[in-house]
């Protein structure tokens, strides 16, 4: 698999490059709206939060919130884009998987550049404002890239087992958005951890993008580490669901062009 | 050498009966619950490297299940397929082209798609570029194209660089006259330089003039095999057999309702008229000089002492073609009881007709002829269609076996 994928980089290269053009193709701006975007976010994430609804986390100030949340933000819309794009990757793509014969792990592995390329640039915003702000973390931000690798390659994993069942099963499709919006509230990015009940304490450390979450949060608004446990946590079950969603992948690839 | 062996080949597609059947496939105990689907089973091909291979037969008859297989694009459920060299396919025109890109950004990702490298790309770009013919339109959006252009634009890409064995799914029939006759001169500049050639069609006069050899596909197996000219010839024999068949039929109905083609004293009744073919089944479309038989129905109604069944074929206009019956052919005769049916065949071992619609007449008498004690005749009791079976051209209601020796100097 890894050998097709190198034959076909120039194709996936191609692909990723067309992805972006196509999503601004004939405005004046083009590329700049991918970092208008991130911007957007958190200028009205800042305005909001610090100056019109003013919540204080403890020991912080008006922007404490503001990073801690944009650091939450950026990294759930880098999980669900993953995971919501290679959940109907194979559906939307039937056309080249039943017309051409291609290495069909490169699409899969288009998505997740694409949405890795849209985070990073995001985050670039990100440190852009904590720049400005006075309030970079310094070096200990370089732990952010080991948790957003776990991040996306949780993301990945989970994506394409999703991705290769809802070709089957295609309630997937709608059920698994709704899931989302459930995660994403059942994990504290909006508000902190200090706010849940303790007795459901227990039940939120279940959840993987908590802990990674809160690793981002720790970095930026602390400048804590991450500890080597929640990264050793975090990798088992990236590595977990990478196996799985590349074992559900292969025993169905096959099946996947008959179905579609 | 052998470019592509492929050895008692199986596809089968699953079909459930409810979606929630292929969740509890997976679940303990694990046993199937669809029904496998064959849309081909044993399949057996071999082409020998250089040669050029036509695939024809009719819509669903798993042709294109065929060389998706061959293609890599879906595996086989049974057998396996071998192939030796670059495969180049074009199983669809246009697989990765996007209206909002320019020519030339549509080539790259569509080569890229092929399997090429960006380098072998860009040489190749003023190539298919002028290949496609399509000018200053090359770096303005696909979506600017007229179709033609865009089917030029694929077939250009697809065929940019020589593959070992080429693979073509109706593709020829692209652009107009001129184009088709570029495209076919480039396959068998192709084919002179080696390549191996795969090709479903149609267009007869496509696969006879690209093909040295033929397979006949019908429902999932090969059916036929040999010389272009003999498979096709076999292939639209039956599809036009067919195609009379259903229009016969639409219309038979209305004949059988025609009651002034009825007369007789009725004492006995024909109760129905088929004709069958060789291997028994029904049928109103015959392919010229096949074998057939006619079977009559009959029912006896009073105390007769001999009954004659006659038949006679018309043409369409009403001129009798041929006509017998059980007397004059000194068939054996049975005691007849009254309230009993009987079955009487003709067998016709050649049925030497030219190509046009026939209808049969029956008549129950006495003795040598209808117009003595006429029981039942039945005008029209069927209509049916003789269809050319191949050979040389000829007119007419009968078809004689001719053969010429040409002008002779006296």
């Amino acid at each position: 698999m890894i050998a097709s994928l190198w034959r076909y980089r120039g194709f996936v290269r191609t692909s990723v490059a067309r992805d972006f053009q196509l999503r601004y193709r004939g405005s004046a701006l083009g590329i700049v709206w991918t970092l208008l975007q991130p911007i957007g976010t958190v200028v009205v994430l800042t305005i909001v939060f610090t100056r019109v609804m003013q919540p204080r986390l403890p020991g912080g100030d008006g922007f404490t919130y503001s990073i801690y949340l944009c650091a939450g933000v950026f990294a759930w819309g880098l999980f669900a884009e993953i995971v919501q794009r290679e959940l109907n990757v194979f559906i939307e793509n039937g056309n080249y998987l039943k017309k051409s014969s291609f290495p069909r792990s490169s699409l899969p592995l288009i998505v997740a550049i694409t949405a890795i390329i849209n985070f990073v640039l995001a985050f670039a915003i990100y440190f852009v404002f904590l720049f400005a702000i006075d309030r970079f973390p310094g070096w200990v931000a370089l732990w952010t890239l080991p948790v957003i690798l776990m991040i996306a390659l949780l993301a990945v994993g989970l994506g394409i087992l999703l991705g290769t069942a809802n070709v089957f099963f295609r309630d997937l499709g709608p059920a698994v958005p709704i899931v989302l919006q459930f995660w994403f509230w059942l994990t504290p990015i909006v508000y902190p951890v200090a706010v849940v009940p303790d007795f459901i304490k227990p039940w939120f450390a279940m959840n993987p993008l908590a802990s990674a979450v809160a690793a981002l949060q720790d970095i930026f608004t602390g400048g804590q580490a991450p500890t080597w446990q929640t990264l050793v946590t975090l990798a088992a079950i990236a590595l977990i669901a990478c196996v799985a969603g590349l074992a559900a992948f292969r025993s169905q690839a096959d099946n996947i062009v008959d179905e579609l | 050498m052998v470019a592509l062996v492929l050895s008692n080949v199986g596809k089968a597609y699953r079909r459930y009966a409810h979606p929630r059947d292929r969740l509890l496939e997976l679940l303990p105990p694990r046993r199937p619950r669809h029904e496998p689907i064959w849309v081909l089973r044993n399949v057996d091909i071999t082409v020998q490297s250089g040669e050029s291979l036509a695939i024809v037969g009719q819509n669903g008859a798993g042709k294109s299940t065929l060389l998706k297989l061959i293609t890599g694009v879906t595996k086989p459920t049974e057998g396996a397929v071998h192939r030796h060299g670059r495969i180049g396919a074009i199983l669809e025109l246009g697989v990765g082209f996007h209206p909002e890109f320019s020519g030339r950004q549509n080539i790259l990702i569509a080569g890229q798609l092929m399997g090429l490298e960006v380098n072998e790309i860009s040489r190749a770009m003023p190539a298919i570029a002028e290949f496609a013919e399509i000018g200053s339109y090359f770096d303005q959006p696909l979506r600017t194209y007229s179709s033609g252009m865009q089917l030029r634009l694929a077939f250009s890409v697809a065929t940019a660089i020589r593959p070992d064995i080429l693979i073509l799914d109706e593709a020829l029939a692209i652009g107009d006259a001129y184009f088709q006759h570029k495209c076919a001169a480039r396959i068998r500049a192709f084919r002179r330089d080696g390549t191996t050639l795969l090709f479903v069609s149609h267009d007869p006069t496509a696969v006879r003039s690209l093909c040295d050899r033929a397979v006949l596909i019908e429902r999932g197996a090969i059916v036929q095999e040999g010389p272009p000219d003999f498979v096709l010839e076999h292939y639209n024999a039956n599809i036009a057999r067919r195609e009379a068949e259903y229009r016969i039929r639409a219309v038979e109905g209305a004949v059988d309702r025609r009651p002034a083609m009825r007369s007789g004293d009725r004492k006995a009744t024909i109760e129905g008229v088929d004709i069958v073919d060789a291997a028994g089944a029904s049928t109103r479309a015959v392919l010229s000089n096949a074998s057939i038989r006619i079977r009559v129905t009959v029912a006896v109604h009073a105390a007769l002492e001999t009954l004659t069944v006659g038949f006679l074929i018309r043409d369409r206009v009403g001129n009798d073609a041929f006509g017998t019956n059980t007397y004059h052919l000194a068939a054996p005769a049975v005691p007849l009881d009254v309230g009993a049916r009987y079955v009487c065949e003709f067998a016709v071992g050649a049925i030497a007709l030219g190509q046009g619609h026939y209808s049969i007449a029956v008549a129950l008498h006495e003795s040598d002829q209808h117009l003595v004690r006429n029981h039942d005749w039945w005008d029209q009791a069927l209509a049916f269609e003789v269809l050319h079976a191949g050979g040389p051209h000829r007119i007419g209601i009968v078809d004689l076996p001719v053969t010429s020796t040409g002008l002779r100097r006296l």
